[in-house]
């Protein structure tokens, strides 16, 4: 059972500031039903700029609900300039703290915070927009998300960041990459046990392919295996690589994320950042 | 507050009986069975009447009974008390994608250790395909090892089939009937499992006492070495109360199962209620348990109902992401396809003997209430174009 503080509790029992607002200045919406948890906030001005009115929907646990009803909360009455310095461990120390493993919750608000934000400055659609590149595709995280919580937070370990944004818990295929990321910002030598190959000269066809099953089989079919799924190398033609997906890879839902982010990602990293991956046509 | 306790898929009470029936054998009969005075050696009968009394539980021989830690020991020495008796002869294992972490955590350590594991997927009911099944096994299969109940959906395999197909085929057969003892008639005499482990504490034993059922001539290394316990099968002092609680625990659980249907006619009150009170419901898995129900509520998600549950001191578990403290959802939810939508916001309620229908209509009265309260706050359940969309667009 989580240990929850007595506040987060109160504001997943009494929320406030639940509901939507008619015509809205800003609406931010971030999260989905597949992660588990999503947050819709929003916002009225009044006539100096101050936020007049917040209400927030959300789909999660008591600490995603708590977070949302907190940060509601917070930002009431604040100009905009003042809300958006509001930072994820803000909202978790106005709880009273949150368990390591829910840090993600606060960091959804802050988030949503921003997207509202965004929103009622250009007009953006409110959706948090994946901004770079995509480290996480389970959970759809970025590089730039990542640096960010690492650096507000002082995290050093890649389960931190885990907790933090959730990248790297769902397949689990870009947690080296995380590893590296931390490194880079601290300045700490990863602790990845493996490193990509230096990409010198060309590699002959039957060198490429040797290297494909190989980080395959090191990279990605332990990952794919833990959730019952596999990956068989079909071809492979220029920079083309071709596979199927199988057992429960086969038919799942995020089984596109599962082929670019993971075969394709691993493949990019270890044998060459030029390598297309595409699924046999059945 | 008072207690509604409806997780017995996660433990139970032990029985006033089986607490009885051990009182003794702490401080008056505490002597070691093996040692060679009378003082020791009179406890021996205490164990001898208890592994008769599991042994009648399900069809066994009292030899075939090994004593053991727990559940998961059992499924531990089950699967790889077979395989170091091939000693590398044959390194193939089926089994299941919603076993019990148990024997999933294991078979997957072992994958990583030289042996090939294949993990047999279940349909939307939760149910195998026996031909994909039979088909699986290779010349190099060491073990077939299959739930006969699964804990989270108490989904019920006809382990008298499987055990048939795999026997035929020459391979050992292991069952974690965990979930299936105590709870559902089993006769080893007429069903040809070679192993299958039982936990104590799930049919009302205390915690730390557990059996494998080892059929004769069913070859084993032993796990836990340094003495000749449980017939050099299992070393280590037996842990006489738990036995002695253990084997009344059975007893008390055989002489139960004639009057299962009172506890199929609560759980399926549950169930009728639920589904008659609250809209955007289903129900996980075919044919089950007497005293299962996995229920997810569309739109919600499981942690949030367990803690508004817990307020009201009702005792359930959730296969939701945040309830596991994983970011995903159940593997077993997951490989029945359970739609995210609904994946999140699945509850188990598990009952017991001990369960009355005044308790089932306290869950009844309030949880229709406490799913309406999280749909109040959730954006997916309200009626807008939006919402909508991202929802279709991440299902």
């Amino acid at each position: 059972m989580w240990d929850y503080s007595e506040k987060v509790r109160d504001h997943f029992r009494n929320p406030r500031n639940v509901g939507s607002i008619e015509d809205p200045d800003g609406v931010g919406v971030v999260g989905s039903l597949a992660c588990g948890d999503a947050l819709k906030l929003m916002f009225k001005l009044d006539d100096e700029g101050r936020i007049a009115d917040v209400k927030f929907q959300t789909f999660g646990c008591a600490s995603a609900i708590a977070s949302s009803s907190a940060l509601t909360e917070m930002i009431s009455g604040m100009t905009l300039e003042e809300a958006e310095k509001v930072t994820n461990q803000d909202i978790a120390a106005y709880l009273g703290g949150l368990p390591e493993q829910k840090m993600h919750c606060s960091v959804m608000g802050r988030e949503a915070l921003e997207a509202a934000i965004a929103n009622y400055r250009t007009g953006s659609q409110g959706a948090r927009e994946l901004e770079g590149r995509v480290v996480c595709t389970c959970f759809g995280v970025t590089e730039a998300e990542i640096e960010r919580v690492v650096r507000e937070n002082g995290l050093t370990t890649a389960e931190q960041v885990t907790h933090y944004t959730k990248a790297g818990g769902g397949c689990g295929g870009c947690v080296g990459e995380i590893e590296r990321i931390i490194s880079r910002i601290t300045g700490a030598a990863p602790t990845a046990e493996s490193q990509p190959l230096p990409k010198s000269r060309r590699m002959t066809t039957i060198e490429k392919i040797r290297l494909i099953e190989e980080t395959l089989e090191r990279e990605v079919r332990p990952k794919l295996r833990r959730d019952g799924g596999d990956v068989e190398l079909i071809d492979v033609v220029g920079d083309t690589v071709i596979v199927s997906l199988r057992g429960s890879c086969a038919n799942c839902l995020i089984s596109q994320f599962t082929l670019k982010g993971v075969v394709q990602s691993k493949l990019q990293e270890f044998v060459s950042p030029d390598i297309v991956v595409v699924e046999e046509e059945t | 507050m008072r207690t509604v306790y409806l997780d017995n898929n996660a433990t139970t009470m032990v029985a006033p009986e089986a607490v009885e029936a051990m009182r003794p054998l702490w401080c008056d009969l505490y002597g070691n069975a093996s040692s060679m005075h009378s003082f020791g050696g009179q406890v021996a009968s205490y164990i001898t009447g208890a592994r008769e009394q599991v042994a009648a539980l399900v069809g066994a021989d009292p030899a075939e009974i090994v004593f053991t830690s727990g559940g998961s020991e059992s499924d531990n020495l089950a699967i790889k008390g077979t395989l170091d008796a091939f000693d590398g002869a044959k390194r193939h294992v089926v089994t299941t994608r919603v076993e019990h972490p148990a024997v999933l955590g294991l078979v997957r350590h072992l994958s990583q250790r030289g042996y090939r594991v294949t993990e047999l997927p279940v349909d939307p009911d939760g149910s195998l395909d026996l031909g994909l099944l039979d088909r699986s096994i290779t010349p190099d299969t060491a073990i077939v090892s299959v739930m006969w109940a699964n804990n989270e959906t108490g989904v019920v395999f006809p382990i008298p089939q499987i055990a048939d197909i795999v026997k035929s085929r020459g391979v050992v057969f292991h069952t974690d009937a965990v979930q299936a003892a105590g709870k559902m008639p089993i006769d080893l005499a007429k069903v040809p499992v070679d192993l299958l482990s039982i936990s104590g504490h799930k049919l009302h034993a205390p915690k730390g006492i557990g059996v494998l059922y080892v059929r004769k001539g069913t070859r084993l290394m032993p796990q836990v070495i340094g003495g000749h316990h449980e017939s050099n099968r299992r070393a280590g002092t037996e842990n006489v109360p738990g036995i002695v609680g253990l084997g009344m625990a059975a007893e008390l659980a055989r002489a139960q199962l004639p009057n299962e249907h009172r506890i199929t006619a609560l759980r399926d009150r549950l169930e009728a209620g639920i589904l008659a009170s609250c809209p955007g419901v289903r129900i996980n898995g075919a044919n089950r348990l007497p005293n299962t129900l996995n229920v997810s509520f569309e739109f919600v998600e499981g942690e949030a109902i367990l803690l508004m549950l817990d307020d009201l001191g009702i005792a359930a578990s959730s296969g939701s992401a945040c309830a596991s403290g994983s970011l995903q959802p159940s593997h077993v939810l997951r490989a029945m396809g359970v739609p995210f939508t609904f994946a999140h916001g699945s509850i188990r309620f598990s009952l017991s003997r001990y369960t009355t229908g005044e308790e089932i209509d306290f869950v009844l009265r309030h949880l229709p209430g406490i799913i309406e309260r999280l749909r109040e706050i959730s954006p997916f359940a309200k009626d807008g174009e939006f919402e909508r969309a991202l929802a279709a667009d991440h299902v």
